[in-house]
């Protein structure tokens, strides 16, 4: 075996985040699919006329299309997702981007505003779990 | 022949992006923001880049979903403005340098980078809000841009020093085109900032300083930083700061510090800008 700076698992140890991988990436890859048709006014149209129907075209897990129709962002980065592909989901309904990270956080979209404008969540206590620093 | 006249980073926030199509940017929450690049905006008006290198990260607009390209190369005459969801952002069409970019895609795979080619793309935020902010409201772009991806979104990202050797060879390639040119390298995205997950919102201030201190002082202290500590210190998208790297290693050994800027928060994330020139460059 080759050496590594640290073990991979480490990846695991930061509280409150998932590292997104190719192995996620892979789990994503159709609920991915379906975030980058919303980049097309047309699809966007489809998807807001009927959403179940249109996420029906897509080869989601049932999991992966309910938390869409949730928006519910911490359970569509369980399975799988990406910011960077969710943002276009958010971007479609009209919300700003701090307002979809924010609805992650368990705050409210003003608790978390109010947060940033203070100077954003300390690194303190945030780094490691194992470490609690 | 071609030479690399300056290094410039800067944060890419979308909403930047937003309060400046929106005509936003004299509100009070954006006005401190757009003021710190007044400075960068009145010395391009001097410096007049012909091609700017701008290295930035495709937020799954044109590729990460089919393709993940570790560097990518924009190698086309044109890069349209992406649909992100809302519709394209109302800036000009940016346009490439076909000849200097046909030549790094060159220079780096002979280099042993195996660089991915992009013969069509768009271009997202992460690429179009740096140019707003050096260029601001324009007709056209002053400059020719030719675009550099990095995967900065699907762990393993390349390496800070990865990075680092990278902005070495387009150094070198750069300094062998024949055409006179005035070209700068751009770095963007960071400071700090995690999108995901009960930690959203985390900022740190310490790690940003140090890193735009180290830009001048401390460079093999950056280029050793690993992943981890991009993701446990500056959040999971505060890893973008490795495309500063690339930015500052094509500068040479020493710079000057021209201008810098920090500020939180612009949404989510901390904004911080550097100006840095090579110190050899005449």
């Amino acid at each position: 075996m080759r050496t590594r700076p640290y073990p991979l698992s480490d990846l695991e140890d930061i509280p409150g985040t998932t590292v997104f991988t190719a192995k996620r990436s892979r789990e994503a890859y159709h609920l991915h699919k379906f975030c980058m048709s919303l980049m097309d006014e047309a699809n966007r149209a489809a998807f807001r006329d009927h959403e179940r129907a249109y996420l029906d075209k897509f080869r989601m897990s049932e999991e992966q299309k309910r938390a869409v129709q949730d928006r519910d962002f911490n359970r569509l980065i369980d399975l799988g997702g990406n910011i960077y592909f969710l943002v276009k989901l958010s971007n479609t309904d009209g919300w700003s981007t701090q307002r979809a990270v924010g609805s992650m956080t368990g705050m409210t979209a003003d608790e978390y505003a109010a947060m940033m404008r203070a100077g954003g969540r300390s690194p303190e206590g945030n780094r490691s779990i194992r470490e609690g620093n | 022949m071609a030479r690399i006249t300056a290094g410039i980073a800067t944060s890419h926030v979308p909403a930047i992006g937003a309060a400046f199509d929106q005509g936003r940017s004299g509100d009070a929450y954006w006005a401190p923001v757009f003021a710190g690049y007044e400075w960068v905006k009145a010395w391009e008006k001097v410096e007049k880049p012909d091609v700017v290198i701008l290295c930035y990260n495709d937020h799954a607009s044109a590729m990460m979903l089919d393709v993940v390209p570790t560097f990518a190369l924009g190698c086309a005459e044109e890069f349209a403005p992406a649909d992100e969801g809302w519709g394209a952002r109302p800036v000009p069409m940016v346009y490439g340098h076909i000849e200097l970019a046909a030549h790094l895609a060159e220079q780096l795979v002979l280099d042993d980078f195996d660089m991915t080619l992009m013969n069509h793309m768009d271009v997202d935020h992460g690429l179009t809000v740096p140019l707003s902010l050096m260029f601001g409201k324009v007709d056209e772009w002053p400059v020719k841009v030719i675009p550099l991806a990095v995967n900065v979104t699907q762990f393993p990202t390349p390496s800070g020093n990865r990075c680092w050797m990278l902005g070495e060879a387009i150094a070198h390639a750069v300094e062998a085109f024949p055409e006179d040119l005035n070209v700068q390298i751009w770095g963007t995205g960071g400071m700090s900032h995690q999108l995901q997950g009960p930690r959203a919102g985390l900022i740190n201030p310490e790690f940003d300083n140090a890193f735009l201190d180290g830009l001048t002082k401390d460079t093999d202290g950056l280029r050793a930083i690993t992943r981890l500590e991009y993701l446990r210190e500056s959040g999971t998208e505060g890893i973008e700061l490795i495309m500063w790297l690339i930015m500052r290693a094509a500068l040479g050994k020493d710079v000057e510090e021209l201008q810098r800027f920090y500020h939180v928060p612009a949404s989510n994330t901390a904004v911080g800008h550097i100006v840095l020139r090579p110190k050899t460059a005449t």
